[in-house]
């Protein structure tokens, strides 16, 4: 018999919703025709809006396989329901709106795939599409998502420590952080194509991590979640969790991991540095000019009306794991 | 021709068109069917749609005198007041759905946050307007009256400048919607300039 120790993280898994209530609403947003004006102007682009509303979205879906793995099964939090995961999405290479990502990226192709890790290693390392779920064994974590602009979900990623990758490449001694790079196509990515639909941001869209973090048992890159392989609205075929910073540092469909003596250069700070740091560490104290960050709202099932407007923990409440990596760091400052 | 479309169908159609999307909006924010989170879908909604009225709104008149249309000038409170009602939706859907009635968090948001700050000046304008906007004190306001609503052009400004300000990146639709409210506001240049200047012009 198994004997697992629950890690303090782990939370429980219950009232996993199923994949009608997606299926569903489909229906509803086409009815819902209300043109905003740019789209008049705008012709072509801006589906996130108005050409959704009227057309047709029955698009074929993207297949998802499903995966073997160790459940997570100390859980005490309710999950964010599959389908609330899977359709409210800022991947902003499928447009800036939130359903944006499920209607643009269903044809995205995960296979074939490659994910390399070099820099500053001594054996570099190329993953294949097959490897990223049989290479390392895979296992659920329960995390709590914490979003910049103050929303929250609990979801059950399946995965692999990233500490795990790295250590495989063989990090050598000058290596300080961990560079992060999403595929760069803009035949797939019509973000990156077009500035209307992506909303300006510089692609590809590039992350880092100070390698103490990276190495950090709770940093997972994640190929599945809900036991299948993720959708790629949310990062197939791999993507990285950060769970004690905001959502923005968790990179999607990722390609190449660079091991580096500097700190490398990170999406969002390059377009507003003053709004989005490096860290990014989840933070009640330190606000957004736009989002006060000390409360959110999970997002739960039910509609309007639930009542989940929480009180934001430091570090996501994963500080008993992570605090110690910014011991003595004036995080009002290093945000 | 449209033109000679009498004004009680011209209103039904406006009302219509503004109220049955806000009752098939709650319809599905209420069934949860609306998107994974139905109250950004309603925020945004209602925003986008009170900018929307506001600018056809400010369409009326020019468009009335150009196409000599007497009975679209006679629908334009409607049609404000419609924006009115999308405007009171969106702050309402934001104070109980996004801050779920926080009101320490809200007064501390109108204050730190300026595009919060920015759509609350805009929202008190709207409301002193739709009050204003009956008959019975357009006629005790007399010519003031007409002072009072110019600063509808202020507000369609500050709305603009609310939309743009909230954004993360995607900067592209609000300043259209900038440039949209500039033009219109342009077409009675003159009569802005009078009105914000009138020494100026005595001279």
């Amino acid at each position: 018999m198994l004997i697992k120790t629950p890690k303090r993280y782990a939370i429980s898994e219950n009232e996993v919703t199923s994949e009608n209530i997606y299926r569903e609403r489909r229906q509803l947003l086409k009815g819902m025709g209300f043109i905003g004006a740019s789209a008049l102007i705008a012709g072509t682009s801006n589906k996130a809006h108005a050409i959704d509303f009227f057309g047709s979205d029955d698009k074929p879906s993207f297949k998802q396989n499903t995966l073997t793995y160790q459940k997570d099964d100390s859980n005490n939090q309710t999950l964010t329901p599959e389908a609330k995961v899977t359709s409210h999405n800022n991947f902003y290479e499928f447009g800036t709106g939130k359903s944006d990502p499920v209607k643009n990226a269903q044809a995205f192709k995960v296979d074939p795939w490659q994910l390399k890790v070099d820099g500053l290693v001594d054996n570099p390392v190329t993953l294949d599409y097959d490897d990223l779920t049989k290479l390392f064994a895979l296992e659920e974590r329960i995390y709590r998502l914490r979003c910049v602009e103050a929303w929250s979900m609990v979801v059950p990623w399946i995965g692999f420590s990233l500490a795990e990758l790295i250590k495989k490449a063989q990090p050598n001694s000058n290596a300080k952080f961990v560079a992060f790079e999403t595929l760069y196509d803009p035949e797939q990515m019509p973000g990156q194509s077009s500035r209307f639909i992506g909303g300006g941001i510089h692609y590809p869209y590039v992350e880092g991590l100070r390698l103490d973090e990276a190495l950090n048992p709770l940093s997972l890159m994640s190929v599945g979640l809900y036991g299948k392989t993720l959708p790629p609205q949310n990062g197939a075929p791999i993507r990285l969790i950060v769970p004690w910073k905001y959502g923005f540092k968790s990179i999607k469909s990722v390609v190449r991991i660079t091991l580096t003596d500097k700190q490398p250069p990170t999406t969002w700070s390059q377009l507003a540095a003053s709004e989005y740091g490096f860290y990014a560490n989840v933070n009640p104290n330190v606000s957004h000019p736009r989002w006060s960050q000390a409360s959110e709202r999970r997002i739960t099932g039910g509609g309007l009306f639930a009542r989940n407007r929480i009180e934001t923990q430091m570090f996501n409440g994963y500080g008993e794991e992570v605090a110690h990596l910014y011991k003595g760091m004036n995080l009002s400052k290093y945000y | 021709m449209l033109k000679f479309l009498p004004l009680f169908w011209l209103k039904v159609i406006i009302h219509l068109s503004a109220a049955l999307p806000i009752l098939y909006l709650y319809y599905g924010a209420f069934s949860d069917t609306i998107g994974a989170d139905p109250v950004e879908t309603v925020i945004h909604f209602t925003g986008i749609g009170a900018f929307n009225l506001l600018i056809i709104t400010l369409l009326i008149s020019p468009v009335a005198k150009q196409f000599k249309w007497p009975n679209l000038l006679k629908s334009r409170r409607l049609l404000g007041l419609y924006a009115a009602t999308y405007a009171l939706f969106h702050l309402l859907n934001f104070v109980a759905f996004e801050l779920q009635f926080d009101i320490a968090l809200l007064g501390s948001e109108i204050i730190k946050r300026p595009y919060i700050t920015v759509g609350m000046a805009a929202f008190v304008i709207m409301a002193l307007l739709s009050v204003t906007s009956l008959s019975y004190y357009k006629k005790r306001l007399g010519p003031s009256w007409q002072k009072l609503h110019n600063y509808t052009y202020i507000m369609a400004c500050l709305v603009g400048v609310h939309f743009y300000w909230s954004v993360k990146s995607e900067i592209i639709e609000p300043s259209i919607y900038l440039a949209i409210v500039i033009a219109l506001l342009s077409i009675r240049g003159k009569r802005i300039k009078q009105w914000l200047l009138p020494k100026k012009n005595n001279r």
